[in-house]
């Protein structure tokens, strides 16, 4: 009977959570971290493929980690499909380019995956300077009964041998092999910041600071530069390209966003160049939020487009905005995702976090989008009943099965309980990279060197 | 040269102490010569004689009368190259000045803090702000990772900013670039012109239209057939959008020569363009092939850092050398970083 009341009153309380909420979230599995805590373990990727089987990561170290879902079992209805580690191997190596006397990183920047055409699974990996295609393959079964070389591998000596047997398949241990198929060199001066697979499936694209290539997978030692904004005289730079995406299903078309702000999709048929854009996708500033910060915190570090390809959504550095593709003035929907940031733009500056590029990503759907923000938190926005979520990707609120206790920052005043005050939020753990399963809720959240994965509630 | 306090002026003294509205006066007067050292860092990676020369530093009384401003900023050059510039950049030192609610505070004008303390501080006026976001900017951009190539995308936003702190100071007029011939010789009407861009930078702080910009640009134009580096002619070499209506130097000055905080900003983007070996040379300082041997330019710095005081005034205006160890002396370690990855490698 005590325990009524008290129940009733938290209920309540929870209410006013729960109208913000379209989504109960709690995490599948215990968090996959690396064990170490060095740099080179720092998440820089994440990346679902096409069927959401598998999902790839990318570290500082110029790893990739695949984890792979399990298979979902009768036995345990409730648990659906917890990912795994499948294959671990090095993409990149640290390099030293001796002209310039400068490093290259072995930071892995993106990972795309190439829908599957056969029983090998294929994605591309990319770092400052250098895109390589990896095929994942996996192997179950090895020939046995060689004539000439024993089960050790010795060699038979040839006289030895009396009778001839054919070498039959057997069954082994899976082992999952990573093998670097093509490796894309040499073609950018400037460090690569954005790949992206053609709905063609036979070429890609990668863009850096000021130029995009278009290749095809089979020829390496090529490229077709499509975008080039580096000014003659390099004094004049104002402006560079900070993401690019093709059209989901036109091959002809994609999209570069800038750091002032703007959004051009260009149309591979004008023409070969494509440096006059086809559409232009701007917003005029407010006047009345101007500051000297305002071009920094307007730079785009991310644009996807919508699986419908009817939208586009951008990212910056306090917002992230939807736009349609047919409106070019301004974007149909804008949400706030840290706002009380705003007045402490000068300290982020100082500390260069105002630099930091924030990453979105869509549902599966495209009714909700999500995004990360500081001190681990991520948020989620809900398109159609435009409620919002801001959630915690921490070791203390992620036991298994525990669902995610909406979090809320306090801007100023009275800070209520549970609540996080502006000036207490970490900005060292910064939510970058995210990634949302193709079909299902379920979603991949990299903090620093750990990975969660989140489900969402089954009812 | 009488120092104005801040309860002089009728605004409220600092909880600081009674010295602090004094530190906050001097660092507003100062604003040129500081703002002007600054340029200095930039400049000499540029190879192009510091306007700042010995008799100009002498003349300007409210740099020498100060015990106070090395505390800020180290103007005098050969400090200002020996000692890292990072913990000495008056944005440090304006965190401590501000209270600890003010570090919040910045230029865009948001609410202030919460409680009636807010009111007692003294709230830093909007010239020293942007002063001091100019100078971090400036640092942000000469501090780039030696061994990883810098962020070009951060550069350009960094670049941008300060192109916009520059059109907008431009436009206040409170953008003063002494014009010195490369010799040094210090001519009367220099120092002249020194006065009046005092003068006018002080109006102008207190809000009153300088009718002297005319008689200013004046001098300013005797001056420009021996003057090899002209910064008003900044305002109108950069890609700016907006018009400059109220910037007579513009008007009076087209095109002709390249301003030096331009140049800087030219040298950055070459530097970022096109590395050599020796990136932080480049950075700082016209392509010189000398320099491609990593140990002639370490041997180079290392003769060039037992200058005096006053070599290090002079040196200035022999573009040869000084650039080099200017900029070195601040990133020796970073160098000697590169040659321990160079000796191992």
């Amino acid at each position: 009977m005590v325990f009524l009341p008290f129940f009733n009153y938290r209920f309540r309380k929870m209410k006013c959570f729960s109208r913000y909420l379209s989504y109960i979230f709690r995490p599948a599995t215990s968090i996959l971290s690396c064990s170490c805590h060095t740099e080179a373990d720092i998440i820089s990727t994440v990346e679902f493929n096409h069927t959401g089987e598998l999902l790839a990561t990318g570290d500082k170290g110029g790893r990739v980690v695949i984890f792979q879902r399990e298979q979902e079992s009768k036995n345990q209805p409730h648990r659906r499909g917890e990912y795994n580690v499948y294959s671990t191997f090095q993409s990149h190596e640290p390099e030293f380019d001796y002209l310039k006397s400068l490093e290259i990183e072995e930071k892995i920047n993106k990972i795309r995956w190439l829908p599957q055409q056969n029983a090998a699974y294929f994605l591309l990996s990319t770092n400052d300077k250098t895109v390589k295609l990896w095929k994942v393959s996996e192997r179950d079964k090895r020939p046995e009964g060689y004539n000439l070389k024993d089960e050790d591998g010795r060699l038979r000596d040839p006289s030895m041998i009396t009778t001839l047997r054919v070498p039959v398949l057997r069954p082994m241990d899976l082992m999952v092999e990573a093998t670097p198929r093509r490796v894309f060199a040499n073609a950018h001066t400037y460090h690569i910041n954005s790949i992206s697979v053609n709905s063609d499936y036979e070429t890609y694209m990668s863009a850096d600071d000021l130029r995009i290539n278009l290749w095809n997978f089979e020829i390496t030692n090529q490229s077709f530069n499509i975008v080039d904004i580096k000014p003659a005289n390099m004094e004049e730079l104002t402006e560079v390209i900070t993401a690019a995406e093709f059209h989901p299903h036109h091959c002809n078309t994609f999209v570069y966003s800038s750091s002032k702000g703007t959004i051009r999709l260009c149309d591979m048929r004008t023409s070969a160049l494509c440096d006059r854009h086809a559409k232009f996708f701007e917003e005029p500033e407010d006047p009345s939020n101007r500051s000297f910060f305002s071009e920094i915190i307007s730079s785009i570090s991310d644009v996807k487009f919508s699986h419908s390809g009817r939208y586009i959504m951008t990212r910056d550095y306090l917002t992230v905005k939807v736009w349609d593709l047919n409106m070019e003035n301004r974007p149909i929907e804008t949400y706030q995702v840290h706002d009380y940031l705003r007045s402490k733009l000068c300290s982020l500056y100082e500390n260069d976090c105002i630099f930091d590029k924030f990453e979105c990503v869509w549902n599966g759907s495209d009714s909700v989008i999500m995004t990360g923000s500081y001190n681990n938190f991520f948020r989620m926005f809900d398109r159609n009943t435009k409620r919002d979520v801001t959630l915690e990707a921490s070791r203390e609120n992620s036991k298994p099965r525990a669902i995610l206790k909406p979090r809320k920052v306090c801007v100023g005043g009275k800070r209520r309980k549970d609540e996080i005050s502006v000036d207490s939020l970490d900005f060292s753990k910064k939510i970058l990279h995210t990634a949302w399963h193709p079909s299902e809720n379920i979603i991949a959240v990299a903090a620093t060197n750990n990975l969660y994965i989140f489900q969402d509630k089954v009812n | 040269m009488p120092v104005e306090t801040h309860e002089e002026r009728g605004e409220t003294a600092s909880l600081l102490g009674e010295k602090q509205p004094l530190r906050c006066s001097l660092l507003c007067e100062a604003v040129a010569p500081d703002f002007h050292q600054v340029w200095n860092l930039m400049e000499t990676r540029s190879w192009e004689p510091l306007p700042l020369s010995d008799a100009t530093l002498r003349s300007h009384d409210s740099w020498t009368c100060s015990p106070l401003v090395p505390e800020y900023r180290l103007w005098d050059p050969v400090h200002m190259f020996l000692t890292p510039v990072v913990p000495h950049w008056p944005f440090y030192n304006l965190d401590t000045m501000f209270v600890r609610g003010l570090k919040r505070k910045c230029f865009d004008g948001e609410e202030d803090i919460e409680g009636t303390l807010a009111g007692i501080k003294a709230i830093p006026s909007y010239n020293l702000q942007r002063q001091s976001l100019l100078d971090m900017s400036l640092v942000k951009l000469q501090l780039c990772h030696m061994l990883v190539e810098p962020n070009l995308c951060r550069s350009v936003l960094i670049a941008n900013t300060v192109r916009q702190i520059q059109e907008e100071m431009t436009q206040d007029g409170t953008w003063q670039m002494i014009n010195t011939q490369s010799t040094g010789q210090a001519s009367v009407d220099r120092l002249v012109s020194t006065d009046i861009l005092c003068r006018s930078s002080r109006e102008q702080a207190e809000g009153k239209h300088v009718p002297g910009y005319s008689t200013f640009s004046k001098d300013f134009e005797g001056d420009q057939a021996q003057d090899s580096s002209e910064t008003m002619s900044t305002a109108s070499s950069v890609q700016a959008p907006r018009n400059l209506p109220s910037n007579v130097w513009e008007m009076e000055n087209p095109q002709e020569n390249k301003g030096n905080f331009q140049k800087s900003l030219d040298q950055i983007f070459e530097t970022l363009e096109n590395k050599t070996p020796n990136s932080v040379e480049d950075l700082f300082s016209e392509v010189d092939n000398s320099y491609y041997d990593l140990d002639t330019m370490l041997t180079g710095m290392m003769s060039n850092t037992k200058m005096g005081h006053c070599d290090g005034l002079e040196s200035f205006s022999s573009p040869t050398t000084t650039t080099s160890s200017s900029n070195c002396k601040s990133d020796l370690n970073e160098l000697d970083h590169i040659v321990e990855i160079l000796v191992e490698s």
